[in-house]
Formats: C-alpha cells, structure tokens, sequence
C-alpha cells in the first residue's frame, strides 16, 4: 500500500517487490528509464521519495545544495549483496553483473535520488537495528544548526526480499509556528513511522 | 546475420533491463553509447560480460571494445566473425 500525507493513494495487488514497485511506476505514470535498471533497494527509496517530492514540490523551492538526505536501515544492501553473490558463487560460472555490484552498496539509493532531483547536500545512509527517531532528529537539527543544509529528506527504507517497508518524509528549516506544522522532535517522527506500519 | 541480429536485440534488453524497448525499437545500425540507447559505462562491462557469457568471447583492449560494442550491428560482426575463426 501507497501512503502519502495521511491518504492511501495505492494499493497494489502483488506482494512480489518487482512486480509491485512496477506498478507503482506505471500507476504514478513516472518517466525515468533508468529506474529499470536500479537494484531494490534503490526503487524503493526512489519510488519513496518520488511521491514525496510530487506532494510537497521541495525540489523547486530550494537549491540543489540546500536539500539533504538521510535514510537508514537495517539491511544494508543485503538484498542486492546476495543476489550478487549469486553471480560469483560458482567458479565454473562466474559472471560478477557489473550493474549489479555498483548497487552493492546503501547509499546508492541516495545517489540515485540525487540524480533524479538534482540533489547536492549532505548525504548518508546509516545502517541501524531498527528505525531511530532520536538520531535522525539531533542529526539532521545538527545539519539546520550549522546551515548546511535547508531542508532534509529522511527516513527508513528497507528491503530484504519480498519483505520490505519504506516511510520518507520532508522535514523544512522553518521559524513558522503555525498550527498543522509538526514538531520535529523524536515523538512527532516515530508517530509517523508507526501510523505507516 | 539477421537471425542473430535479433537475438543480440532480446538478449541486451534483458541483460540491461531495458524494459521499456522492444528489440524492434533498436536500430541495430545506431550507436548504442551516447546517442542511440543512451547506454552508459556500466552497461558497456555489462554487453562485454554478456559477450563472454553467452558467446564465450573476449573484448581485449578498449580501442577493440569501442569498435565491437558500437551498435548491435558490430557485435553481430564480432560475433559472426569470431565463430568462424
């Protein structure tokens, strides 16, 4: 299922990851061919952050170098790192997929996202046990404190096989305290993640 | 050649997840790096390994490589020519 701000707007029918990610691409009617050739990991954070940025248009209001992104989660690349191995495993077949390795690596998926939205701040994907509401928020309050970066894409994307979750959200430098902005603090961010769940 | 031509088309748009494009949507005579396809560098290792994979042939230096992965059509020719020898 396809969450953003609050309201499903996707259910698909597949609990395969490729067959569901793909629909997802067909249903959004996204054009960006190089999203064939990503590993899962990066589909999902792409997809992720695709329909976030179509929600909220971040991308426009800020330059490149003033939008970060912080993702985490607990599989690394494990996903794509097996089926890698796979590829190398037999010494009487042994065809290492170059397309494959390059993904052999988590912070790919911010790489790819970074293409995408012509993205130049901070980027780091950090590998936890689980989702860490406290991290992310003194990290990225860090990142405003020190003006590096404006505005941060984060959350938690994870995938190891046909099991798999992903919550992303837009966290905004803002001095605004109007009603209907969240606070960013660790409770605001782990309400969200488990209302997703 | 034609026939061969025609599997090479199938086979690249498999190894590259090029699932978009269906083997006649590639000009077999057209550059597949830059123009053409919009290939990049990964899918140039990935066309070398599909080469040694399938047709158990070797691209040994890049000046050969830049000739041989051109377009479908030099890769048939490699081919072709290769499995005579």
């Amino acid at each position: 299922m396809v969450i953003v701000d609050n309201k499903s707007v996707y259910s698909g029918t597949s609990a395969d990851f490729g067959e569901f990610s793909a629909s997802i691409y067909k249903h959004f009617t996204i054009s960006y061919p190089k999203f064939h050739k990503m590993d899962n990991l990066s589909k999902l954070a792409f997809l992720s952050v695709e329909l976030l940025s179509g929600s909220k248009k971040s991308d426009h209001k800020y330059k490149g170098d003033e939008i970060g992104i912080i993702l985490m989660n607990s599989s690394s690349s494990l996903d794509t790192d097996r089926h890698h191995q796979d590829t190398i495993i037999d010494r009487s077949n042994y065809f290492p997929s170059p397309s494959v390795f390059v993904y052999t690596l988590p912070n790919v998926a911010i790489g790819e996202i970074s293409i995408r939205h012509k993205i130049f701040g901070e980027g780091n994907f950090f590998v936890m046990e689980k989702f860490n509401p406290q991290f992310i928020v003194s990290y990225i309050q860090q990142l405003f404190y020190n003006e590096i970066i404006k505005c941060c894409i984060a959350g938690w994307v994870e995938i190891d096989g046909n099991d798999y979750e992903s919550v992303v959200f837009l966290i905004e430098k803002t001095d605004r305290t109007d009603k209907g902005i969240a606070n960013f603090e660790p409770g605001t961010i782990q309400k969200i993640y488990n209302k997703m769940k | 050649m034609e026939q061969l031509i025609q599997k090479l088309k199938e086979e690249i748009i498999v190894a590259l997840n090029l699932s978009e494009m269906k083997p006649e949507n590639i000009d077999e005579k057209a550059p597949l790096f830059v123009d053409g396809l919009g290939l990049d560098s990964i899918d140039a290792l990935e066309l070398t390994v599909l080469l040694e994979k399938k047709y158990g042939l070797k691209i040994n230096t890049a000046e050969e490589g830049k000739k041989v992965l051109y377009s479908v059509r030099s890769m048939a020719e490699f081919i072709t020519v290769n499995n005579k020898s």
